[in-house]
């Protein structure tokens, strides 16, 4: 299966993850910065940021592009309860 | 001069107003003893709501809890008719101050309900059994104004304290500030004002201790928000409006979510902190040597604690402000020992996340502790970069070397001279 690395830079950890992982299942393991709320894409508190690999990542489905509008998202923002990771990223808290 | 009679809102079914054109029109509920499960309170507690009068249109800030909708609805009829209201806030969506909306949206149509920008979810899931077609609304964040004509409200976006959406309103012109929450607490006092009332500090600094401590960094920054406002009059959603010097419970809230750990032993050292429980003095012996491992690293503070000698209160104390914490239990039963699972479900006061975590201790056959612990530490959001160690029954040289080697190790971390090891592999997190 293919893999890919993410890097959590607040916490300086990388984790070796099958793609198609969602962020949700590592950073809450490892106990990165990045707060979770709803879970299912919808009140936009596990909003990070994208530091390296922007283009590794799925891309945000039309509600997930919803919430980030709605919650003033940045460029490079997206949803860790929603990004499945495709390559090498490196993410923090946003 | 005759003395007015003294205000009582129990008798008194109407408005209170208290500046020019701002009144208080919220609910007594003076038998409440248990609120959101997790908090007491010994004389009940308010549902604070406000109404601001503008050359053009009124405002109503914040509604009442489900079942107070009558002395609601009749204090904002002693002073505004429905057809007035142009502006309704939430500051923020907890049932206790959004109950009597949807009636209240019922009867003022033509009103606009001004959210924070994270309370949209929310209000759908609030509102689903209630309503099908949603309410109109419109999102707001830190500097937004709407307008009553020769009034203003601007909004402060002051999230997680203590729900995601939580904002303040501030009404420019009177220098009022509409808190939520924050500076609330459970008491209920027919003389409403702060200069007025019993004593409530105790009530002021049990709702921060229960509400608002786990959120201390966000309490930080609300108040870099709030603090370089004006202020004549803090009013919140629960227990007394607070007109005579309202800028004392502001400075006291700064107080109140500095660490005083830091302030005492300054930013730069880190506080590692092993509790253990022993009864043969096998875990406890452990414990020494993790202590004596940690406390070469400079830059640590290292501090050890036998759970036997203290309580939890002051021990939740200590673990807020510490930076690494280690528990040692031996394995009774299967199972880690009951002081060690009291001190660890007693934590939903502070906040953990990111805290280091490791456990360790003695068993005698199945050793199941250690495990348990680390679970816990793992599910409370600490991050647990170590496996911890376990010792079958007493500890040999080898066994406290290695004890010694965690503690060195997990003060590394501390600061920074050990990193994470290199890449984890997603197949090995638990
Ligand atoms: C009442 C009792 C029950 C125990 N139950 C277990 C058990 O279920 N599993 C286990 O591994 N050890 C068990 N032990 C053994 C202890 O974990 C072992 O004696 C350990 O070394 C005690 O460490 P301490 O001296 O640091 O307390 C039990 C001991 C006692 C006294
Ligand atoms: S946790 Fe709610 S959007 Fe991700
Ligand atoms: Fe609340
Ligand atoms: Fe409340």
């Amino acid at each position: 299966m293919a893999k890919a690395k993410i890097t959590f830079e607040d916490i300086h950890q990388t984790v070796n993850v099958p793609a198609g992982t969602r962020i949700i299942e590592i950073s809450e393991k490892i106990g990165a910065g990045v707060i979770y709320g709803c879970r299912e894409g919808d009140c936009g508190t596990c909003m990070m940021e994208v530091t390296e690999g922007w283009n590794n990542l799925t891309e945000p489905s039309v509600l997930e592009e919803k919430v980030l509008r709605e919650n003033m998202a940045g460029r490079h923002n997206r949803l860790a309860c929603q990004a499945q990771i495709l390559g090498d990223c490196k993410v923090k808290p946003a | 001069m005759a003395d007015t009679p003294p205000l009582n809102v129990s008798t008194w079914k109407e408005a209170v107003e208290f500046a020019p054109g701002v009144h208080w029109i919220g609910a007594l509920d003076p038998t409440l003893r248990t609120f959101d499960i997790i908090l007491k309170t010994a004389n009940g507690t308010t549902y604070n709501s406000y109404l601001v009068r503008g050359s053009e249109g009124v405002a109503i800030i914040d509604t009442v809890k489900e079942g107070f909708e009558d002395e609601f609805f009749r204090r904002l009829e002693s002073v505004a008719r429905y057809d007035e209201i142009k502006v309704i806030v939430l500051n923020h969506l907890e049932p206790d101050h959004s109950g009597a909306l949807p009636e209240l949206m019922r009867r003022a149509p033509q009103a606009r309900l001004y959210i924070s920008t994270r309370a949209t979810s929310m209000l759908k899931a609030l509102l689903r059994p209630n309503r099908e077609e949603p309410f109109e609304y419109t999102t707001v964040t830190t500097n937004d104004r709407v307008s009553l004509g020769d009034r203003h409200l601007r909004f402060l976006h002051t999230p997680f304290l203590h729900w995601p959406d939580t904002q303040c309103t501030y009404l420019e012109e009177e220098q009022v500030l509409f808190s939520g929450d924050i500076f609330g607490c459970h008491y209920c006092d027919v003389r409403l004002f702060n200069d007025r009332v019993g004593d409530f500090r105790f009530s002021f600094d049990y709702y921060y201790a229960h509400i608002m401590r786990p959120f201390k960094q966000w309490v930080m920054e609300a108040l870099a928000l709030i603090e370089p406002l004006k202020m004549k009059i803090v009013a919140p959603t629960h227990g007394p409006i607070l007109r005579e010097r309202p800028r004392r419970y502001v400075a006291h809230y700064r107080e109140l979510s500095t660490s005083t750990l830091s302030r005492e032993i300054g930013d730069t050292n880190k506080s590692l902190i092993i509790f253990y429980m022993s009864s043969y003095g096998n875990t406890a012996r452990m414990a020494e040597a993790i202590y004596s491992g940690a406390d070469t690293v400079e830059g640590v503070r290292v501090s050890l604690y036998d759970l036997e000698g203290g309580e939890v209160a002051p021990f939740v104390d200590l673990i807020e402000d510490a930076d690494a914490l280690l528990f040692g239990s031996p394995t009774i039963n299967g199972d880690a020992v009951k002081p060690v699972w009291d001190l660890l479900s007693s934590l939903a006061v502070v906040n953990l996340k990111g805290k280091i975590g490791a456990a360790f201790g003695s068993y005698g056959w199945s050793g199941e502790a250690v495990r348990m612990v680390e679970d816990r530490m793992r599910g409370l959001k600490m991050r647990v970069p170590r496996e911890g160690l376990r010792v079958k029954l007493i500890p040999t040289q080898e066994e406290l070397d290695e004890c010694t080697g965690l503690g060195r190790e997990i003060a590394n971390i501390l600061v920074g001279k050990e990193e994470q090891r290199g890449v984890i592999e997603f197949s090995d997190l638990t």
